[in-house]
């Protein structure tokens, strides 16, 4: 398979912009402005592009939503806030080929009619940081970005901003919040961005990954990108392999490639030849899967019929070794931890799961806690203002779900009877 | 005494709020500038920042309490910050955070007496393939074990 969005991946200096263009970059660029802004959203239309943030929502058809009259000024923020546990594809893009982000970045805000556009990076990413900022002024000195983007009529600053530890800025709202210099609390939807954003006018919210897709949709076709990958979802895709694989690690395979063969193909199959136990698809918060279900294609409807989901395609693979209800706990204090207390079902609920599913951990777990636990998930679920209620509550259903046998013998046997170590498998 | 930004710090600051087209948007970089440059937020930092954007010194306490990168004391010369999420945990980062607690005898959140180092768990980093992953001062130490953890408090320790 060509690849798209890795290319660059193992050329050395591809983040300098001599290299970007002579290895074909910001020719897209050139391509889209000498077509109309409408054409390029109709491409991305076509292309099936669906944001690869993690809910998967069509570029094309979010970029449409924007006002017709242009009565305030339109905003684009990238979201490189990258905090879904898991994953780490972003950070690649950013420090490898930030080119790639910027052309798609120029590119976006011609098509949306944005002059101004902000990159929220999250705040420990200091060398992308760095990456980024030489390459906006790299861009900025060939005239790329500034006053008439390439001698044409169209302007464009783009801002790196970072942020500074809380995972809920990466949810678009709490981003724009996080922007306009608040704590990072979601806003209550609609109005979505893009009819009021960043200081109240629209405003489009795109994953990195999403936004660096753009330039091959403008260079060769919103159709030729939608036939890469499968039904309704378009294009490559980068998934983001961690846990207990022999080769963690970015790969960037055609939309829909089937689970097993991302792990056992391209990540090299489980550590040590141990048996698989389940495996995370799409980042922390996507229900979890057992063996017998990785023949799934990874889209985002494949998993969607599985009761799953792609979410940012952080695949996370988990070993015969490890203990459910302990990985359970990892993820359930995560999200207590990143609650930003608005509502209350979402502020108690998170602190009681982790403190429940610790007690089960510990051999202090009673009978009645799962369904205790069951019962707090219902009492999360739809009843938030943004979705990390919900993301909070599907590993803890799906895990009990799929692995209630581990969380009874915790609470018959009083303790772990997974052969776990406390240094993981690798006994580092 | 009354705190107050370099003048060239001052530059660079005045730069940032330029780029934006509300000054109160800079507030995280300009907390970000002063954390480097004071090395934690003081009540002092908040009120000169307040000043600085001319926003309620309450607005920016709340900001710099909800955000976890902003510190309210000084720390040690080196914040070691263990990730402790799914995909480090996976792969040890307990066993990492046990040998830390032993070797600098300290517990999370403390510092060691000497002011040389303070210890830290974190949220996922971001960079799971690289598992267990710890972040000392700006920067990522990745595929940690044991070993190279060591190594690492070693030298340090030398002041490297
Ligand atoms: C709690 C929470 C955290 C999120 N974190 C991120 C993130 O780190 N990066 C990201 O791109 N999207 C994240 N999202 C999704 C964004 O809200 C938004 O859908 C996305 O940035 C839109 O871009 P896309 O359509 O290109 O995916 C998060 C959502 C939630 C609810
Ligand atoms: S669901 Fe949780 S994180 Fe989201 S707004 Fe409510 S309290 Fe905050
Ligand atoms: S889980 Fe440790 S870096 Fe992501």
């Amino acid at each position: 398979m060509e690849l798209l969005l890795t290319k660059r991946f193992s050329i050395p200096d591809a983040f300098r912009i001599e290299v970007y263009r002579e290895t074909g970059g910001y020719r897209s660029l050139q391509k889209a402005l000498q077509m109309r802004p409408e054409e390029v959203i109709e491409e991305v239309k076509k292309a099936n592009l669906r944001g690869r943030g993690g809910a998967g929502f069509p570029a094309g058809v979010k970029w449409s939503f924007l006002p017709k009259e242009k009565k305030m000024p339109v905003y684009l923020c990238v979201n490189a806030d990258e905090g879904e546990p898991g994953t780490f594809k972003d950070r690649y893009i950013m420090l490898k080929d930030p080119h790639l982000l910027i052309e798609g970045i120029v590119i976006s805000s011609y098509a949306i009619g944005a002059s101004k556009a902000f990159i929220y990076v999250r705040g420990e990413f200091l060398d992308c940081i760095d990456t980024l900022e030489r390459a906006v002024k790299e861009a900025h000195r060939e005239g790329i970005i500034g006053e008439k983007v390439m001698g044409s009529s169209f302007s464009l600053d783009i801002a790196i901003h970072r942020g500074a530890g809380a995972y809920i800025c990466g949810e678009e709202t709490a981003l724009i919040e996080s922007l306009e210099g608040k704590k990072g609390r979601p806003r209550l939807k609609p109005p979505f961005p893009a009819q009021k954003g960043l200081y109240q006018c629209p405003t489009i919210v795109n994953n990195v990954e999403t936004i660096a897709c753009v330039p091959y949709i403008v260079e060769r076709g919103g159709e030729w990108f939608a036939n890469l990958g499968t039904e309704k979802n378009g294009g490559t895709k980068l998934y983001a392999v961690s846990g207990h694989v022999k080769r963690p690690g970015v790969y960037e395979l055609p939309m829909g490639t089937a689970l097993r063969e991302i792990i056992y193909e391209h990540a090299g199959g489980i550590i040590d030849d141990l048996r698989l136990k389940a495996v995370i698809p799409g980042g922390s918060s996507s229900p979890v899967l057992t063996p017998d279900e990785i023949d799934v294609k990874m889209d985002f409807d494949s998993l969607a019929r599985i009761g799953s989901m792609l979410g940012s395609g952080a695949v996370i693979v988990i070993s015969e070794k490890a203990c459910m209800v302990k990985t359970l706990y990892v993820l359930a204090r995560f999200y207590a931890h990143e609650s930003c207390g608005q509502c209350t079902p979402c502020r108690n609920g998170t602190s009681w799961m982790e403190k429940i599913i610790k007690r089960v951990e510990d051999g202090k777990g009673r009978k009645e806690d799962i369904d205790l636990l069951l019962d707090i998930c219902d009492n999360i679920k739809g009843k938030t203002v943004c979705p990390l209620g919900d993301a909070a509550v599907m590993p803890v259903e799906s895990f009990i779900k799929k692995f209630r046998e581990e969380f009874e013998a915790h609470i018959a046997f009083k303790g772990c009877t997974v052969s776990y170590e406390r240094e993981g498998v690798l006994n580092v | 005494m009354k705190i107050s930004f370099r003048n060239d710090v001052l530059k660079e600051a005045q730069r940032i709020i330029s780029l934006y087209p509300r000054k109160e948007s800079s507030l995280l970089p300009l907390l970000h500038i002063a954390q480097r440059e004071f090395g934690y937020i003081s009540d002092e930092v908040e009120a000169y920042i307040a000043e600085l954007l001319q926003i309620p010194p309450i607005h920016v306490r709340e900001v710099v309490s909800f955000y976890t990168m902003f510190r309210k004391r000084p720390l040690g010369k080196y914040h070691i910050q263990v990730c402790r999420n799914i995909s480090c945990s996976l792969l040890g980062s307990d066993g990492l955070i046990d040998y830390l607690k032993k070797q600098l005898g300290i517990d999370e959140g403390e510092t060691t007496s000497d002011g040389l180092f303070t210890l830290s768990t974190v949220e996922c980093l971001g960079s799971c393939g690289t598992a267990p992953v710890i972040q000392i001062n700006d920067v990522y130490y990745e595929n940690m074990s044991r070993e190279k953890l060591e190594r690492l408090l070693e030298e340090l320790r030398r002041g490297g």
